[in-house]
């Protein structure tokens, strides 16, 4: 029976943090530690001891930790390998995903795959759902911008609610626009022309 | 006709403008390309990234394709640098109060590498008389052209950089903020990232780049080994729109339209008044008045775009020196290759650009301007001096790292 796993998380997103925590204890290893604080890295490490580096690439202390690690490999803690040198195509795959790994050398890559892809497919799952809000928050300014602008022409034109929509979609259409578009345009036109 | 596209990394700094003005300034597209540049947080993103094919190219520390090569990296993905992105750039910046402990000591004005040298060895001194801890100065990675002109600085003047400071790793933007919170006593970074710190207040400009090795290079256009063998006319092309990109960084005139595209909230999104000093070596140094530091920054005069082996070696010397990694005749053989000055000189062929006919020269060798055989016109080259005297023969590489290894000036 190989020895537990030592897993360090270093992500500065809590939430994504422990969407990763989540799915390592899932995975049933228990020696995961987290560190959302990346100046915690230097004064942690060697107590934490990892023999696997999981971080978020949006992290500009991935300079840093490599440093780190290529100090601990000078003792003879020899930490510093992107899964596997020849692995091109399981680093193409973090690296879209988002995320890197660092392991020790020589563990058994079998034992490390399973850990990568699980980081792998909950950084996707995780910018699948940050997409996901984004697009909801922004569809929801886009219909309270169509509100307000249908509102303008109701007051200023004497139109109907549908009368005016039908207006916007129309006037979009002829200029290959799109209606929330011609939306804020008109906002911004009526608040030059208010007095 | 349609446009090729190559995607471009950089990191937000001073030297990634030639990359920038190539696109900005419409020099790509006379060479029938369309650059994406992205910006990057980190340089091992750079790495991984041009490594496996997100980027083409990228903006990289002069040492990084040869750490790559050499084995130092986590990957192994052969790159090449086919062309450098300009001198100079960097310099040295400390805070308030070792600056005053520095001045105790009989720090001139300025940014005389020597003088402020030996200012900063008396202070260590002093502490390491009274017990205090080493000084803890910042450079942006290990492999890169801060860590080793920080070392050369410190070396030259007395200071063991191993055992009498301490040096520790932080990334660019971090690095004003870093010294502000007193968790580094100073640091060796690009600009604009010493004007920041002067410009906020905490900081002190004591030295600079060029200072410490005249005319001395500092990033490159990476690329993989593969990518370059493969799409050489892209390659070519995109050289020519960088050189005159580059050319066109360096001119006087260009410099507030140049300072004004990079201040850009999407490039470096720092003020273009803070920009222009490194553009025009007029630097504020923290005392509030412009002190000109000739030759600060050159992106395109003084052959600023040769990839010359020398400076390879000198940095794989630089890498043996602080152990990073083992000299051997192999190793030398791989850093000759990374560094491609035969694709540049097939690049520029015929296109009025002089180009040097050598691919090294004895570092140190010119006290002042020279003119120089090129293969077009007149290049003036140098004065490339380090600021102790040394000088560094790529011939002679073994003496030179014996003599560093041995503590006694090359």
């Amino acid at each position: 029976m190989p020895h537990e796993l030592s897993i360090l998380v270093v992500d500065d997103n809590r939430i994504r943090a422990s969407i990763i925590e989540d799915g390592l204890r899932e995975a049933g290893h228990v020696n995961v530690v987290v560190i959302t604080e990346v100046n915690e890295v230097a004064a942690r490490i060697g107590e934490i001891a990892p023999d696997v580096v999981i971080i978020d690439l949006e992290n500009p202390n991935r300079d840093m930790l490599e440093h780190f690690f290529a100090l601990s490999r000078a003792l003879q803690r020899p930490i510093a390998m992107f899964v596997d040198k020849s692995d091109i195509g399981s680093m193409e795959a973090a690296v879209d995903a988002g995320v890197s790994a660092y392991v020790v050398d020589g563990l058994r890559k079998e034992r490390i795959k399973p850990i990568l892809d699980m980081a792998i497919s909950r950084f996707r799952a995780f910018s699948r759902l940050r997409d996901e809000l984004a697009a909801a928050k922004s569809e929801l300014e886009d219909r309270k911008t169509i509100e307000k602008a249908k509102g303008i022409l109701m007051k200023t034109r004497g139109l109907s609610e549908d009368e005016a929509y039908t207006l916007l979609r129309r006037t979009a259409m002829n200029q290959n626009r799109r209606v929330v578009e011609i939306a804020q345009s008109l906002i911004t036109a009526a608040g030059l022309l208010e007095p | 006709m349609g446009l090729t596209h190559i995607s471009v990394g950089y990191v937000p700094l001073l030297d990634s403008a030639v990359l920038i003005a190539a696109q900005e300034m419409g020099f790509a597209e006379t060479e029938g390309l369309a650059l994406s540049l992205t910006r990057e947080t980190s340089w091992a993103n750079i790495r991984d990234r041009v490594a496996i094919g997100h980027f083409d190219v990228a903006h990289m520390l002069a040492p990084m394709p040869l750490s790559v090569n050499l084995g130092l990296a986590p990957l192994d993905v052969p790159m090449v640098a086919p062309m450098a992105l300009g001198l100079g750039g960097n310099a040295v910046t400390v805070s308030e109060a070792l600056w005053s402990a520095m001045k105790e000591h009989g720090v001139p004005e300025g940014v005389d590498a020597a003088a402020a040298g030996a200012a900063l060895k008396r202070v260590i001194e002093r502490r390491t008389a009274t017990g205090q801890p080493p000084l803890r100065f910042g450079v942006v990675h290990p492999e890169s052209g801060h860590n080793y002109e920080l070392r050369y600085w410190l070396a030259a003047s007395g200071i063991d950089p191993v055992r009498e400071v301490e040096i520790v790793i932080v990334p660019p933007p971090f690095l004003p903020d870093a010294l502000g919170a007193g968790r580094i006593d100073g640091y060796c970074v690009g600009e604009p990232f010493n004007s920041v710190a002067v410009a906020r207040g905490g900081g002190r400009i004591v030295t600079t780049k060029s200072a410490i090795w005249r005319s001395s290079p500092e990033k490159v256009l990476g690329t993989r080994a593969q990518w370059a063998e493969r799409y050489p006319e892209q390659l070519s092309a995109l050289i020519r729109a960088v050189t005159r990109a580059a050319r066109w960084c360096g001119d006087p005139a260009n410099h507030d339209m140049l300072a004004g595209i990079l201040a850009r909230e999407d490039r470096l999104g720092i003020g273009a008044p803070v920009l222009t000093r490194a553009l025009s070596g007029r630097l504020d140094l923290g005392g509030g008045e412009t002190f000109l530091v000739p030759e600060f920054f050159i992106p395109f005069e003084r052959a600023a775009n040769f990839p010359w082996i020398s400076h390879a070696l000198w940095f794989y010397a630089q890498m043996v020196r602080w152990g990073q990694v083992t000299h051997s005749a192999e190793n030398v053989a791989r850093v000759t290759a990374t560094y491609r000055p035969d694709i540049y000189r097939a690049a520029l062929a015929g296109q009025g650009v002089p180009v040097p006919a050598a691919n090294a020269k004895v570092e140190g060798a010119l006290t002042e301007p020279t003119p120089l055989g090129a293969m077009t016109g007149t290049l003036i080259l140098g004065p490339d001096g380090f600021f102790d005297g040394t000088q560094f023969d790529p011939d002679a590489i073994d003496n030179y790292i014996a003599a560093q290894a041995s503590g006694v000036a090359a």
